[in-house]
């Protein structure tokens, strides 16, 4: 007998584990939020109703086209050397349009550094967004202007700010509430479990948004968890839901509840928003390496601007005129971006010391000085 | 304030004048609410002021620094209690990557008013981790500052600086001198950042902070014995640190030696005695020497005597410098 034979005897032998403590997602497919199909069509879910005007599913078509276009514009700009880097939202426009527009002004989101889509559903400057990928800076942005945080690149670390910032929503008896944006890989990290942890203890007014999109640069989300992420939410104590990521309706709808729910007193809530990261991990990387073309070409199908748009023209909601405006919007857009960024100035190199402290600090003061003075050593020789 | 206090009730004083000063202040740490803390720090201060201001977290620290940097970013101002200085690693990259940096980060649009206490460094006869001197750490650290007192005094008041400063404040408590006496005066008589001459001298300046500044008050008194003047100089605060004091008393004495429990290699003593073989170089009379832990980890508490400075292996230096 080889040892082979004996390890799957013995599998054979072990008992059968009890339906009730089965703790993979394996056997049966999880059930995905869905109101928007792939080819477009408008369903219901019983838990999760939305009613939509006409000019709402244009304005969300609107935000879409809009914020695929930026992306593009700085993916673009990344190959010009315009940029050193860029994270790209493609294919995950819907996760986060849908979250962002199911924010209300006084509600706070902590985003990674792709969430492109949901600074401009808090009305951010995108040519902010730029500056710490062309080097002018860190980020840089006053986030309590758009209750929109700083992008945070150490993964996971934000979800433990989005907590204290909620339990400090509970502190002051606001009726806001925040949205903790991470992903599939991030759900790895011990911070995002001990957000779990002290926003369900405190019962902290937060979201967790994972969007799923498979990938964790070139580790799939296999490397990650053995069961769907949004069951994790159990363990902690506090609902978790899944969503189809690339449906701007579901992901608004779930987000609306969800947020609604933390604000008013039950706890978190985690949503896994099912999606996938169309191009590569960042301008970086080469998905060629570990991921199929036949994956992403199948996932195009599921593509979530095309199925809002076949609802638009399908039920007549938008004319040939709207989406040809959409279109030169966005190409007034893509002008900004470029323009922006090109005339975007380097930064004096003494702001290596401006923003160390908030009160002055005598050894940032004395090298300031020395270096002020270093530089100036030149200046004074090219007189001569 | 008449009368002696410990360090701990100093600090514990400190703690309830701020939380009377400021409903904005929050303390967060593991046992500090019912327990008053493992060490009693913070002792009466959740009866009195409630479970929504002195919050026992879950056992995380990351978790607990994580969420003092989000409740800082919504107007409040955490002082986090770290249990013990071994086990502030698992909050490492929130104090390194996140709170150090969130200011600059912003462009100074956010301000990061977190204090973080840490009962640090040895001689209590503990097990593994609960006696590390991991100074050095988080002055390399651009973004914090790092403050540590050795009497009640400068334990009450500095921790009263420390929670109104608008940065972040690395506060380093000597946990052995936890129990020692001392007056506390009505009023902070020094900046937050300002080094203190605690015995003056004239033959060379022992330079220590936090629970060395006894030793070497200790080794100075016992040198005065044989005729020698040791000035002392508690450094008080570690980042920034103040040379000017610093500058001038090495210049008087010609003579400098550096003591902490932390290894000697790379720590704090190596940046004093670079900057000061800078700045004071022709008044030296021998360069500036170093006593600190051995470049081991901190040993079992059997053997942690040989580990620590104490008053010879002070004076065995000063004897060194001397022989210059």
């Amino acid at each position: 007998m080889t040892v082979k034979s004996t390890a799957r005897a013995r599998k054979k032998a072990a008992p059968a584990v009890p339906d009730t403590l089965r703790a993979t997602g394996t056997d049966a497919q999880p059930e995905l939020v869905q109101l928007l199909t792939p080819e477009g069509e408008r369903v219901e879910h019983p838990d999760y109703p939305l009613t939509t005007t006409p000019e709402e599913l244009r304005s969300l078509y609107r935000d879409l086209v809009l914020v695929r276009r930026f992306d593009g514009e700085a993916t673009a700009l990344q190959r010009q050397g315009e940029l050193g880097l860029w994270a790209s939202l493609l294919g995950q426009e819907a996760a986060q349009v849908g979250s962002g527009r199911a924010m209300r002004t006084g509600d706070y989101a902590f985003p990674t550094y792709r969430e492109h889509g949901v600074a401009w559903c808090r009305d951010v400057d995108p040519l902010n967004l730029l500056g710490m990928f062309r080097g002018v800076n860190h980020g840089g942005w006053d986030p309590n202007e758009k209750n929109f945080h700083l992008y945070t690149i150490v993964i996971g670390a934000q979800t433990l700010h989005a907590t204290g910032y909620a339990m400090g929503i509970t502190k002051d008896g606001a009726d806001d509430a925040v949205i903790a944006y991470f992903g599939d890989g991030a759900s790895s990290q011990g911070d995002v479990n001990e957000a779990f942890t002290f926003a369900s203890v405190y019962n902290a007014p937060v979201v967790f948004f994972c969007q799923n999109n498979q990938w964790a640069i070139s580790e799939p989300t296999t490397t990650q968890t053995k069961i769907p992420l949004y069951r994790r939410a159990s363990g902690f104590g506090f609902p978790g839901v899944r969503v189809d990521g690339n449906d701007v309706l579901a992901c608004l709808a779930v987000t609306r509840w969800a947020l609604d729910h933390a604000r008013s007193g039950n706890g978190p809530v985690l949503i896994e928003a099912f999606t996938y990261r169309m191009g590569a991990h960042t301008t970086s990387d080469d998905p060629t390496r570990y991921r199929l073309a036949e994956e992403t070409e199948a996932w195009k199908a599921k593509d979530p601007i095309l199925r809002l748009r076949t609802l638009l023209e399908k039920e007549g909601l938008a004319d040939e005129e709207f989406f040809t405006a959409v279109d030169a919007e966005s190409e007034q857009l893509g002008l900004r971006v470029r323009e922006g960024v090109r005339s975007m100035p380097d930064p004096d190199p003494t702001l290596i010391f401006d923003h160390v402290y908030s009160e002055p600090h005598a050894l940032v003061d004395e090298e300031r000085a020395e270096y002020v003075e270093y530089a100036a050593s030149f200046e004074a020789g090219e007189n001569h | 304030m008449a009368g002696q206090l410990s360090i701990a009730k100093a600090l514990n004083d400190a703690l309830r004048k701020s939380l009377e000063k400021d409903p904005k202040t929050v303390l967060m740490g593991e046992d500090i609410g019912k327990l008053g803390g493992v060490f009693r720090i913070t002792d009466g201060l959740q009866k009195d002021f409630g479970e929504d201001r002195v919050i026992d977290s879950p056992l995380a620290e990351s978790g607990i620094m994580g969420t003092a940097i989000g409740l800082a970013l919504r107007g409040y101002r955490p002082v986090v209690e770290i249990q013990f200085d071994g086990f502030v690693y698992p909050a490492f990259d929130q104090i390194v990557s996140q709170l150090a940096k969130m200011h600059a980060r912003a462009l100074g649009h956010v301000k990061m008013p977190v204090t973080v206490r840490i009962p640090y460094a040895g001689g209590i006869g503990a097990v593994e981790h609960h006696s590390e001197s991991h100074e050095a750490y988080f002055a390399h650290t651009a973004g914090l500052r790092v403050v540590t007192p050795s009497n009640a005094h400068d334990a009450h008041w500095m921790l009263r600086q420390a929670i109104e400063s608008d940065d972040p404040v690395i506060f380093l408590e000597p946990k052995r001198r936890y129990w020692d006496k001392g007056e506390v005066g009505a009023t902070a008589d020094l900046a937050l950042h300002d080094a203190r001459i605690v015995r003056p001298g004239t033959d060379a300046t022992l330079i220590a902070y936090g629970p060395m500044v006894k030793v070497c008050l200790e080794a100075a008194a016992a040198a005065e014995e044989d005729g020698r003047r040791l000035e002392v100089v508690d450094l008080r605060s570690l980042s920034p640190v103040d040379f000017t004091t610093l500058e001038e008393s090495v210049k008087r004495t010609g003579r400098a030696v550096v003591v902490h429990e932390a290894p000697v290699f790379l720590g704090m003593g190596a940046e004093l005695a670079a900057r000061l073989t800078e700045r004071c170089f022709y008044h030296l009379e021998a360069p500036v020497l170093r006593v600190g832990g051995y470049y081991a980890p901190y040993p079992p508490s059997r053997v942690e005597e040989a580990f620590l400075p104490d008053l010879d292996r002070v004076l065995d230096a000063v004897d060194r410098a001397l022989a210059y």
